[in-house]
C-alpha cells in the first residue's frame, strides 16, 4: 500500500493537487461528449429538416420563457406504449436546430415531440388559456395572457442571426425578410409565396383566431402546430444509420 | 466605503443598462437590480465606521465577519426554497393556485430548484469552506476585499438568477437557467472564490492539506469548468436577455446532463462530503475512520462522477455506447459513494451513545444514511430497463429530495448549528430540545415525501405502459394525471413537514445569536444511582 503512502506529497502540494483533480474530471467529459460531434449517427441529416421559421422560433422562444420543458418532454422512446401514444420514435437529427434541445425531463403532462396537427389551432387556444375547460382532470397553468400579449418581433432577425452564429443555416434571404415571413406566416400578408419558398412545409393563416393583431399565442401554436412533422416516416430509413 | 462605491456604482450601471435594453424582460431585470443594489447601498452607508482598535481585534483571529453573514443566510434561503417548494407541490395538486404570469409553475420551478440547490446549497457550501479552510490551515482567508466580493457576488448572483425567472429570462438548462449575462458574472465570482480558497491553502500553516480541503477544491474547480462549458451562448443583443446555447440537439442534451449530473456530483455530494468530513468528526471528537479510506474515496469519487451524465438520457437519440457506458459508471460509483457513508459512520465508533444523547449528531447520521440510501438508488435508477420504467415520472423527483432534503438539507442543519455558537461567542445553543423537534419534522417530513413519490411515481410509469387482453392502451394519459391528485397532496404535506423544521431552525439560531438559553428540561434525564444487584 505504498503508493497510499506516497498520497502525502500530493497533499502538501496545493496547486498539484488543484492539477490532478482537474485532469481526473475532465477525462470522463472528454471521451463521452467529444465523439458526439463526429459520429455518423448523431449528425445525420435527414430529408425534411430545416430551420424554425421566425414566427415558430418566436414561438418556441415563448415555449422556453414560460418552462413548458418543466412537465413536457420532446423525446420518444422507442418502447410500443410511448410510439403507439406519441408517435414515431424521436431522432436525433430532429433536434439538430434546437438551441438548446428540449428533450426535457418529466411528464408531468404529456410529451411534445410530435403534438403538432394533432389538434385544431382553436383548441390549442382555448387549452392553452383554460385547460380544464377541455381537459377536466389537467393541472397545467392558464396562459391565457398570451392571447393579449403582442409578439414582439420587430428585432426578429437578430434572433436569426444568433442562430445563425451558432450554425444554424439561415441565408441572407431568411433574415432579411424575417420580420415580412412572421407577418405572412400569421395570415396577414395575402401573398405568402416567398415564405413558402424559403421553408417547406409552413402552416400559415391566423393561429388564435384574432385577426386585429399578432400575438404571442399565434408564435405558440404556430411552434406546436409544427412540433415533429418535419421528417416524413413513410419514406424515412431507420436502417440507414442503424446503431 | 469602498463596499457602498462598489453597491452604487453597480446600481448606477444596472440603471444604464435598463436604460440602453434591447427587450423589455431585460428592462424590468436590469430595472429591479438597480432597485436592489441601490437599497443595499443605503444599508452599506448606514453601517458606522469602526475604530482602528475594533479593526485591530477583529483582524487578530480568524476571518469570520462573512461566516456569521453566510450563516444567516443559509438559514434564510433554506425557509426560501422550502417554502417555494411547498407552494409548487400545492399548485400541481391545485392547478388554480397558479398565478399568470409571473407565478406560473414553468417559471416556479426553476426558481425552487435554484433556491434550494444555489442559494441555500450554494451560500453553505461557501460558508462552511470559509470556515473549514481557515481552521484546518491555521490560517486567514487571505484577502479580506476577495473575500467580501466572493461571498456578496455570489448573493448577486442568486438575486438575478431568482427576479430572472420569474421575469421569463431562462436558458431552459435544468439547473442552469440563468442566462448569459448572470453567467458571466457567476464565472467572475467563481473564478475569485478559486483564487480565495486555494491562495489560502497555499499560506497554511499546517504541513498537510486537510481532507476536507480536497473535496471544496475539487467541488470548486470542477464547478468552474462545467459551467463555463455548459452556458456557452451567442446572445441575441448584449443589452439584450435572450441567448441561443452553442450546440444544439444530441450533442446539447449529453453536455447539459454531463453539467447536470454533476452538479449534483459536485456542487451536491463532493462540497457537502467536505462538510461531512470536518463537522462530523468535530461534532462527534472523534478522528476521521480511516486516512487511506478518504484517500480512495476522493479520487474514485470524482473520477468516476464525471461519467454518469448519459443516464438522464436513456432510451433518447443518444447513442447507446454512451448510454451504456453512463450506466456502468452509475453502478460503479456506488462503491466509492458507499466508501464515503462508511468513512464517515465510522467516525462514530466508540461514541454511538451519542445518537442518543446529541440531537446534532443524530442529524448528521441520519444526513449520511440518507446519503447512502440515495447513492444506491442512484445507481438502480440508471439501470437501463428500470429507467425506462422511472425516467419522466416522480419516481425521479423522490430519489433528488432523499438526496437534497436527507443528504444535503441534513448535514447543512448540523454544520449550523455547530457553528452558531462558536461565531458568536455563547456557550451553547438556545435549545437542543428544539434540534430535536427540528429533526423529527424534517425527518418525517422527508420519509412521507419519498414513500409518496415510489408510489406514485411507479404507479405512473406502470400506468403509461398498461396495456389490455386485446393490446390497446389502457389509461389516457389524463388518467394518469387524475390519479396521481392524492398523492400530489401527501408530497406537499410532506414538504410542509419539513418547512416546519427549517422555520424552527430559524427560530432557534436566531436565539442563540441573541444569547438566549432556552430554560428546559435536558435530553438526557439524569438517572437515578444505579441499585447494585442482591
Amino acid at each position: 500500500m505504498d503508493i497510499l503512502g506516497k498520497h502525502g506529497v500530493i497533499e502538501r502540494n496545493a496547486t498539484l493537487l488543484l492539477s490532478l483533480s482537474l485532469v481526473v474530471v475532465s477525462i470522463g467529459g472528454i471521451v463521452e461528449v467529444a465523439p458526439l460531434f463526429y459520429f455518423q449517427n448523431t449528425i445525420e441529416k435527414v430529408e425534411g429538416m430545416r430551420p424554425y421559421t421566425p414566427l415558430e422560433l418566436a414561438g418556441r422562444d415563448i415555449y422556453i420563457r414560460e418552462g413548458c420543458y418543466v412537465c413536457h418532454s420532446q423525446m420518444i422512446r422507442p418502447f410500443r406504449d410511448e410510439t403507439e401514444r406519441y408517435g414515431n420514435y424521436s431522432l436525433a437529427a430532429e433536434s439538430m436546430y434546437d438551441h438548446p434541445f428540449q428533450w426535457g425531463s418529466k411528464r408531468t403532462g404529456p410529451d411534445l415531440a410530435r403534438v403538432g396537427g394533432r389538434y385544431s389551432n382553436e383548441w390549442h387556444v382555448q387549452h392553452l388559456s383554460d385547460p380544464r375547460a377541455l381537459v377536466p382532470e389537467s393541472i397545467m397553468p392558464k396562459y391565457a395572457f398570451l392571447a393579449s400579449a403582442e409578439l414582439d418581433y420587430g428585432n426578429i432577425a437578430a434572433n436569426l442571426q444568433a442562430n445563425v452564429a451558432v450554425g444554424v443555416p439561415y441565408t441572407e434571404a431568411d433574415i432579411a425578410n424575417a420580420r415580412s415571413d412572421v407577418i405572412a406566416q400569421a395570415g396577414f400578408e395575402a401573398n405568402t409565396s416567398g415564405l413558402l419558398e424559403r421553408y417547406a412545409k409552413v402552416t400559415t393563416g391566423d393561429f388564435d383566431g384574432d385577426p386585429m393583431k399578432i400575438t404571442e399565442m399565434d408564435a405558440l401554436v404556430a411552434y406546436l402546430q409544427m412540433l415533429g412533422t418535419l421528417v416524413d416516416f413513410t419514406t424515412y430509413d431507420a436502417q440507414a444509420n442503424y446503431r | 466605503m469602498p463596499g457602498f462605491i462598489a453597491l452604487a456604482g453597480g446600481a448606477f450601471i444596472c440603471f444604464a443598462l435598463a436604460g440602453l435594453a434591447a427587450d423589455a424582460p431585460f428592462r424590468s431585470h436590469m430595472a429591479v437590480m438597480a432597485l436592489v443594489l441601490a437599497i443595499g447601498a443605503a444599508f452599506v452607508a448606514r453601517i458606522p465606521e469602526r475604530s482602528p482598535a475594533e479593526i485591530e481585534a477583529e483582524q487578530a483571529g480568524y476571518f469570520d465577519a462573512p461566516i456569521r453573514y453566510g450563516t444567516i443566510l443559509t438559514v434564510f434561503w433554506g425557509c426560501v426554497g422550502f417554502l417555494v417548494g411547498v407552494i409548487i407541490a400545492l399548485q400541481l395538486a391545485f392547478p388554480d393556485l397558479n398565478l399568470a404570469p409571473f407565478f406560473n409553475f414553468g417559471r416556479m420551478r426553476p426558481l425552487h430548484t435554484s433556491a434550494v440547490v444555489f442559494a441555500f446549497g450554494g451560500t453553505a457550501l461557501m460558508t462552511t469552506s470559509f470556515y473549514v479552510v481557515q481552521r484546518t490551515c491555521r490560517a486567514r482567508l487571505f484577502s479580506e476585499p476577495l473575500t467580501w466580493f466572493v461571498f456578496w457576488g455570489y448573493q448577486i448572483f442568486i438575486v438575478m438568477a431568482a427576479t430572472g425567472y420569474l421575469l421569463g429570462i431562462t436558458e431552459s438548462r435544468e439547473y442552469a437557467e440563468p442566462e448569459w449575462y448572470v453567467d458571466i458574472w457567476l464565472t467572475i465570482v467563481w473564478v475569485a472564490y478559486l483564487l480565495l480558497f486555494l491562495g489560502t491553502l497555499i499560506k497554511r500553516k499546517e504541513p498537510h492539506i486537510y481532507v476536507a480541503n480536497w473535496f471544496y477544491l475539487a467541488f470548486i474547480v470542477t464547478i468552474a469548468l462545467l459551467h463555463v462549458v455548459n452556458n456557452l451562448a451567442v446572445p441575441v443583443s448584449f443589452f439584450g436577455s435572450k441567448s441561443y446555447s452553442l450546440f444544439a440537439g444530441v450533442q446539447d442534451a449529453l453536455t447539459q446532463w454531463w453539467y447536470g449530473h454533476n452538479a449534483v456530483g459536485f456542487f451536491l455530494t463532493a462540497g457537502f462530503l467536505g462538510m461531512m468530513y470536518y463537522y462530523m468528526p468535530k461534532q462527534a471528537e472523534r478522528p476521521v475512520y480511516s486516512y487511506r479510506l478518504s484517500i480512495i474515496h476522493f479520487w474514485a469519487l470524482i473520477f468516476m462522477y464525471i461519467w454518469a451524465g448519459p443516464h438522464h438520457l436513456h432510451y433518447t437519440a443518444l447513442p447507446d455506447w454512451a448510454q451504456t457506458l453512463g450506466m456502468v459508471f452509475s453502478i460503479m460509483l456506488w462503491m466509492p459513494s458507499w466508501g464515503g457513508m462508511i468513512n464517515g459512520l465510522m467516525t462514530l465508533r466508540g461514541a454511538w451513545d451519542k445518537m442518543r444523547t446529541d440531537p446534532i449528531i443524530r442529524m448528521m447520521v441520519v444526513a449520511v444514511a440518507f446519503y447512502g440510501m440515495s447513492t444506491f438508488e442512484g445507481p438502480v435508477m440508471s439501470i437501463k430497463s428500470v429507467n425506462g420504467l422511472s425516467h419522466y415520472t416522480d419516481w425521479t423527483i423522490g430519489h433528488v429530495h432523499s438526496g437534497a432534503l436527507g443528504w444535503v438539507g441534513m448535514i447543512t442543519f448540523g454544520a449550523i448549528y455547530f457553528m452558531a455558537p462558536r461565531l458568536w461567542g455563547r456557550k451553547q445553543l438556545y435549545s437542543l430540545r428544539l434540534v430535536n423537534w427540528h429533526f423529527w419534522l424534517a425527518t418525517v417530513g422527508i420519509v412521507i415525501y419519498a414513500a409518496v413519490m415510489w408510489v406514485s411515481g411507479i404507479m405512473q410509469g406502470l400506468m403509461w405502459r398498461e396495456y389490455d387482453a386485446d393490446g390497446f392502451l389502457v389509461y389516457s394519459f389524463a388518467e394518469s394525471v387524475a390519479a396521481l391528485h392524492p398523492y400530489y397532496i401527501a408530497r406537499a404535506f410532506g414538504g410542509f413537514l419539513y418547512l416546519l423544521g427549517g422555520l424552527v431552525m430559524a427560530f432557534n439560531i436566531w436565539m442563540t445569536i441573541r444569547g438566549k438559553v432556552r430554560n428546559e428540561r435536558p435530553i438526557i434525564q439524569p438517572t437515578a444511582a444505579l441499585q447494585p444487584a442482591e
